[in-house]
């Protein structure tokens, strides 16, 4: 093996978002020599993106509120396909969570009592998302690099991992990687590995997604053998920005929902009455001036539809469109400016005031937005301990949105957020005890290493092959139109042999110029990660026959009690040349799909189910 | 950056004048490799409507030049989906930074037509119709290659800014479960909080864009926002004003307003950050007690300056340059500059009794 740059540490982390730089102070404050790996700049990660809130059962607003409703309504956010233990973790814990980040310097909104404000949001019984604006994403991840930074963590920025380098015995051992600015190879040992590598949204045309959500860690998780689960669940964030084209799929926050934005049809009739399933009928509004009057008191009267779980939303949108009764530009009307005044919008909403303004030439506080769905969040991902975050495979640890489990088949808004924090440290902790259980010296396979860079390397050594933007271009379009919001059997199958197509053709990607910051390069090694986490999503999809929160099926189009406890878990088993030793591009055709049930839930949690509807 | 691609015009008023700025009207001593219009294969259903040419640096540390791309213009772009079409269909290794393309990470900062902006954030539509767009990397920062720097001055910045250091809760917080802090006194940090460390402000500042030197002892438009957002913190209790003065080099800021203006955030760096913090600097620095003792005494003047002038902060550096330097906005900035970078005045020295807090200016 040439000589690669190599660095030593007890625990390296993989992702710079809220899950890996919780993970990294964690571990860092237990004493153990700590590494971040992140693939773009600190603080840039997609945390940053996140709007809205983070959801916690402080009771600042509404003194009733308390963990058991938060995980209620999650496990009925999520269909009921939720890791129950996860559930209960995070919506106990989230409010101590969201409290250190105001110990370590956050500085949340406030309510007249001076405690952390709290909003309301879809499918939160109360107000319950601690919020700065509408840029708490960006507080959050802020608050965590500089607790991070003060605590002297060590900071790998811009290294694309391509492989988890295991033992002979199958335990994670380290990473192997390169820098982008330089393109050098680079690799790391490890007692323990925290995957935090976010999302693979990048797999569709139109996301809410960087260029960075190419599912790295769900894919090198499944080829270093690890289980992961319920990939069929991908969320459409309802409102994404649909004009101009360009900005296609930017976010258009929940909140503008929460503080009183409706959502309208082109004869701007108020539609999403038309739409209240029967689950939610209860605690939903009848009549407009119900819904309104909640916003003030959630006594006076039941949530509007709105309000209701995205899912829900998500799909109305994509029935209002189909009946014809959309916008110009494919979407719906999102209408705050006739609901609220102008001071007030650009008050609690200014992030969405200066996305319009700027890019779209849309003043909200005069005009509608125009929106639709976009693909905004994976449920689905590694399977993991609910105590420990600890992944199948022995020293990989996964938290944040590259995890599976804690959200079922559909995500709460403002669940995200505090998942990272809560799941985070919970890995860190997790990393930390086996790291220091971990005997014996820590070496990495030099096999592995020189497989993954000549995997990495490939596409230099071909004079003329695909280009690797036109593959991602054409990925994006058979996931957008035929493993999107709505599916099908048959496009599901159609899906399927398309993506063997594109894995074949990837393995004649071409490449030119250096490996200097090469974003031609970088895209390359970023395929293999995608078209695995789209195999797995699809595969996902043609076994779940029947719809359920973030999968909707067409040729099934309602949920199957049966189906309904059950995880399809997938994985590459031992020994079928799925993992980083086997050489060349991971084979990705041996991913299995296992129906498995989902363990049942204790009594006590069992009995908050049943809480009483409405206040 | 020593191997700066092309020449300057020293007298160009523009803020943060590029390398770019020459040629964008005149770029005939440039490579022109002007490509076929192609329609984009990455991006599905593309209006043509006419051309647009893309005049982007290309290079490393080594040197480079400006390359032209022609592409069919589309409705509604931003500069930074141009970039992408040139890098699908064009030059697949040209390197630029981004992630979430809607103005939140801060990462893709590069000098638009001269002036410093987000790729991201820039309509094409309001770039003027017909003329060439030109893309150049940020000045202040190495190059790495094409529209990348290296950036790593700022992370370095931010590890010597003493971190967050709350006070102990109260036995009521503690019962509450959590501190009380009232809404209008968290927005003023909150202001400095909403910053997307896109560096642009560090790029046009020109202590550091036309003074490398500087970097050593400056922590730039940024920091300061920062340590003004710790210093305002209603939690803080760390005293940073020491620091501020010797270590990051606060009196080099001539408060000439170039980082605010650029700001897509549009903090009010220099009203609400810098001279706030300017103003607590020189109540800690010089004690209206001892001001007054020295006065009545008739010792004046020259301990003020020579505490300025022993203060690694205040330099020589600091002084505003006689001739106009790039970066430097139109009137009014020389005015200001001089009411700080010189030795303070007495009138500027002195000390107001009141409190800081109620002496700044007003968030807006």
């Amino acid at each position: 093996m040439p000589d690669y740059e190599t660095h030593d540490f007890d625990v390296i982390v993989i992702g710079a978002g809220g899950a890996g730089l919780r993970a990294a102070i964690e571990a860092r404050s237990r004493g153990l020599r700590t590494a971040l790996i992140c693939k773009s700049l600190l603080g840039k990660a997609h945390t940053v993106m996140a709007e809205g809130g983070a959801a916690a059962a402080l009771g600042n607003v509404y003194p009733e509120d308390n963990w058991k409703v938060h995980f209620r309504d999650t496990m009925r956010g999520g269909k009921m396909l939720n890791n129950w233990r996860m559930a209960e973790l995070h919506a106990q814990e989230a409010p101590d969570r969201i409290r250190e980040l105001e110990e370590w310097g956050a500085l949340f909104d406030r309510t007249k009592d001076g405690l952390i404000q709290q909003r309301d949001f879809g499918g939160h019984r109360f107000a319950r998302l601690a919020h700065i604006g509408d840029r708490t994403g960006l507080e959050l991840i802020r608050t965590l690099q500089q607790k991070a930074v003060a605590d002297g963590i060590e900071v790998f920025m811009e290294v694309k991992v391509l492989r988890l380098l295991t033992d002979a015995d199958g335990t994670v051992s380290g990473v192997v990687g390169y820098w982008r600015p330089s393109g050098e190879f680079v690799t790391f040992t490890a007692k323990a590995v925290v995957l935090a590598t976010g999302s693979l949204g990048k797999s569709w045309t139109y996301t809410s997604n960087s260029w960075e959500s190419t599912g790295d860690g769900v894919a090198m998780a499944l080829w270093a053998g690890a289980d992961v689960i319920d990939m069929e669940c991908i969320q459409f964030h309802p409102t994404g920005m649909v004009w101009p084209l360009s900005v296609r799929g930017i976010l258009v926050t929940e909140g503008v929902r929460g503080d009183g934005g409706v959502l309208r049809n082109s004869d701007g009739k108020r539609f999403m009455f038309d739409y209240i399933p029967p689950m939610f009928a209860a605690e939903t509004a009848k009549t407009e001036e119900e819904g309104d009057r909640w916003y003030d008191d959630h006594s006076a009267g039941q949530r509007p539809p709105e309000l209701l779980p995205r899912d829900e939303v998500a799909r109305s949108i994509n029935s209002e469109v189909k009946a014809g009764r959309g916008s110009p530009h494919g979407g719906v009307f999102l209408d705050i400016a006739t609901r609220r005044s102008a001071e007030d919008i650009r008050r609690r909403l200014p992030s969405m005031y200066h996305q319009f303004k700027e890019l779209a030439g849309v003043d909200i506080t005069a005009e509608p937005m125009e929106v639709g769905p976009t693909c905004h969040y994976a449920m689905g991902g590694v399977r993991v301990e609910a105590d420990s975050a600890a992944t199948t495979v022995a020293g990989l640890f996964a938290a944040g949105e590259v995890a599976g489990g804690m959200h079922g088949a559909n995500r709460l808004g403002g669940n995200s957020l505090s998942d990272l924090v809560v799941f985070g440290r919970r890995a860190g902790i997790g990393a930390v005890e086996f790291a220091e259980g971990r005997t014996g010296s820590v070496t990495i396979d030099p096999g592995q290493v020189e497989d993954a860079v000549a995997a990495a390397l490939a596409p230099f050594q071909r004079e003329e092959g695909e280009n690797p933007y036109q593959l991602q271009a054409d990925l994006q379009a058979t996931m957008q139109s035929l493993v999107g919001i709505i599916r099908t059997g048959s496009e599901l199958e159609e899906a399927f042999g398309k993506l063997e197509e594109l894995e074949e053709r990837a393995t004649d990607v071409a490449i030119s110029g250096g490996q200097a910051y090469n974003p031609g390069w970088n895209l390359a090694t970023d395929l293999p990660s995608m078209l695995t986490v789209s195999r797995a999503v699809t595969q996902g999809a043609i076994n779940r026959k029947e719809s359920r929160g973030g999968h909707t099926r067409d040729d099934f189009p309602k949920p199957d009690a049966e189906m309904g406890t059950i995880n399809f878990v997938q994985r590459i088993p031992a020994g079928t040349g799925g993992t980083a030793g086997a050489g060349g591009t991971p084979s990705i055709t041996a991913i299995t799909v296992n129906p498995e049930p989902i363990p049942p839930m204790p009594d006590e949690l069992s009995a908050l189910m049943e809480l009483e509807e409405g206040h | 950056m020593a191997d700066e691609p092309i020449q300057n015009d020293e007298t160009e008023e523009t803020a943060g004048a590029a390398p770019a700025d020459e040629t964008a009207s005149d770029h005939t001593d440039t490579e022109s490799v002007t490509v076929e219009p192609a329609a984009s294969t990455a991006a599905p259903e593309v209006e043509s409507v006419d051309e647009v040419t893309m005049v982007l640096w290309r290079g490393d540390a080594s040197g480079g030049e400006f390359t032209d791309y022609v592409l069919p213009a589309v409705e509604g772009e931003v500069v930074l989906d141009v970039i992408h079409r040139v890098q699908a269909t064009h030059a697949p290794d040209l390197a630029c930074r981004w992630n979430c393309k809607a103005g939140k990470c801060g990462s893709c900062s590069a000098e638009i037509n001269g002036k410093p902006a987000l790729m991201c954030m820039t309509r094409m539509s309001e770039l003027p119709p017909g003329e060439d767009v030109v893309v150049a990397p940020l000045k202040a920062f190495p190059i790495i290659r094409d529209l990348v720097t290296d950036v790593s001055y700022n992370y370095e910045v931010a590890k010597r800014i003493p971190p967050f250091n709350p006070r102990a809760k109260t036995p009521d917080e503690v019962e509450a479960g959590g501190y009380r802090m009232a809404q209008i006194d968290v927005e003023r940090s909150q202001e400095f909080r909403k910053c997307i460390e896109c560096y642009l402000c560090q790029d046009v500042c020109h202590v550091i864009r036309d003074h490398e030197e500087n970097k050593t002892a400056f922590a730039g438009p940024r920091f300061f926002a920062r340590s003004a957002e710790l210093e305002m913190h209603p939690l803080d209790v760390t005293d940073r004003r020491a620091i501020l003065q010797k270590e990051h080099g606060l009196g080099k800021c001539n408060i000439t307003k170039c980082c605010t203006e650029v700001c897509p955030e549009h903090i009010k760096i220099t009203d609400n950050a810098i001279i706030p913090l300017k103003e607590r600097v020189v109540d800690g620095q010089y004690d209206p007690v001892a001001w007054l003792g020295r006065k009545l005494r008739g010792r004046k003047k020259g301990t003020v300056a020579e505490a300025a002038s022993t203060s690694p902060a205040t330099g020589p550096s600091a002084v505003q340059p006689a001739v106009p330097a790039r970066g430097i906005p139109g009137p009014g900035a020389v005015q200001v500059a001089i009411r700080t970078s010189a030795p303070p005045a007495a009138d500027t020295a002195v000390p107001d009794p009141v409190p800081p807090d109620a002496s700044e200016p007003a968030t807006e």
